[in-house]
């Protein structure tokens, strides 16, 4: 039987309420949201809260919209209202293509886009899909927000630039004419973690790449991106094999490691081949060839 | 902490830990064993609920948070002693062997016919694709959802 250990519990009415229940219990605390994360980790005493801090109760900041050219999602967005999201989609067909494989439909239900991120899981999913359309984040403390680009966000695995005293409230992405983007996972079975993902955007100016973002996940890229991969592709036309050296170049630049979930070369084969074909799911939707 | 919540439309009131989790408090506190524990580790769906009006896996939500909610259990599924359409399905298609998985099962495919009366048996294995039956009775499982869509349609 597994259950937690004895903790103390809070709820937050509000961002302010958090802050400051933040502030009082420090280090010592931790922000309860969905808690599919959390909880199991919990249980097998990966981490030992003395409080947590329940924000569910904090309605305000679940919310999909646009706000002149960004998108703009509340950090307690479950993953089904983004998934349901027809804004979302028709801006961002990334993040549809990622939340269909992100765990399970029931999962989804619960668990938040803000929390997945503040997780932190190194094979997190939309981590890489933000880190692929250079998202931003809205941390809120003490003093006031704060922006920290979707590529400064991790600090490491399972950790964050988010301090003890600060909470993730929002992430902003920006739309920008003339894109397609796109994600693509491999996993063992139904809902599970990826053994490797690929996300990408791309804008095109006729068939020449004008820019382009790639995430990748649980193959061990440097902030979630290939960022050596998108300087090769812009300026370059939208060939196939132009999406295919920008693939072996993302594979050559991350460091993927052996674990349950395959090998690393293996890992290695499928950032390229993920890579490429995403590119090429994204210059399709860029192009207007694929819904 | 004391928590109030209604399940099956009759209300509860518990002082309970803030570590307890919710398919505990439904057991262990209000003898509903009907929800069943299983993994632990909210892999196989033995444990849904519903929290509102959208399933959960009880395994992974404290007890406190469904504080002021309402839940739905598997013994709240039949109206009165007519069983709900899901469960006949069930019944009818031989949906379940040990059972173990069923009110999970269940209670995620009333929720699936709320949203979509005319699934395609691809979206029934979708919806339920975060849950395990341990007898691998898939095939039926789906077909048991299915009779309980074509039924409601009047079919």
């Amino acid at each position: 039987m597994q259950v937690p250990a004895q903790v103390e519990y809070e709820r937050a009415g509000s961002v302010e309420h958090a802050l400051t229940l933040l502030a009082r219990y420090g280090p010592a605390a931790r922000v309860l949201a969905g808690g599919h994360s959390l909880i199991p980790m919990m249980k097998l005493r990966l981490v030992q809260p003395e409080v947590l801090i329940d924000i569910n109760g904090i309605t305000d900041l679940c919310y999909i919209n646009l706000t002149g050219a960004q998108l703009r999602i509340g950090a307690l967005t479950r993953h089904a209202q983004l998934l349901e999201s027809s804004v979302a989609g028709e801006h961002f067909a990334i993040l549809h293509d990622a939340e269909r494989v992100i765990a399970d439909p029931i999962v989804r239900n619960w668990g938040t886009v803000g929390g997945s991120l503040c997780q932190a899981d190194p094979s997190e999913d939309l981590s890489a899909a933000f880190a692929a359309m250079k998202g931003t984040m809205i941390i809120h403390g003490p003093d006031g927000s704060r922006e920290v680009s979707a590529r400064e966000f991790h600090a490491g695995p399972y950790e964050t630039v988010v301090g003890p005293s600060e909470l993730l409230t929002e992430i902003r992405l920006p739309i920008r004419p003339g894109g397609g983007s796109g994600y693509r996972k491999v996993s063992r079975r139904a809902g599970d973690w990826p053994v490797g993902a690929a996300g990408a955007a791309v804008w095109l100016d006729g068939d020449v790449i004008t820019d382009a973002g790639i995430g990748l996940t649980a193959v061990g890229a440097t902030h979630f991106a290939a960022a050596e991969a998108e300087d090769f592709l812009r300026g370059r036309t939208a060939t196939p094999q132009t999406l295919a050296r920008a693939g072996e170049i993302a594979a050559e630049n991350c460091r993927p490691v052996s674990d349950q979930r395959g090998p690393a070369d293996y890992k290695r084969h499928l950032a390229c081949e993920l890579t490429t074909r995403v590119l090429g799911v994204a210059v399709a939707r860029a192009r207007g060839l694929m819904a | 902490m004391k928590v109030t919540l209604t399940v099956n439309g009759t209300e509860y009131a518990r002082d309970v830990e803030p570590r307890l989790l919710l398919i505990h408090l439904l057991r262990d506190e209000l003898g509903l064993t009907g929800s069943h524990w299983g993994c632990d580790t909210s892999n196989c769906g033995a444990c849904v609920v519903w929290l509102d009006d959208t399933p959960v896996k009880s395994c992974t939500v404290l007890a406190v948070m469904a504080d002021g909610h309402r839940v739905l259990t598997v013994e709240g599924l039949a109206n009165g002693a007519s069983l709900d359409p899901v469960q006949q399905g069930f019944a009818h298609c031989h949906g379940l062997q040990c059972g173990f998985c069923t009110p999970g099962m269940m209670l995620t495919a009333r929720w699936l016919l709320n949203n979509n009366p005319h699934p395609s048996s691809y979206q029934v294995r979708e919806a339920i694709s975060g849950q395990v039956c341990r007898c691998t009775g898939y095939e039926n499982i789906v077909k048991a959802v299915l009779w309980a869509a074509e039924y409601e349609a009047g079919g």
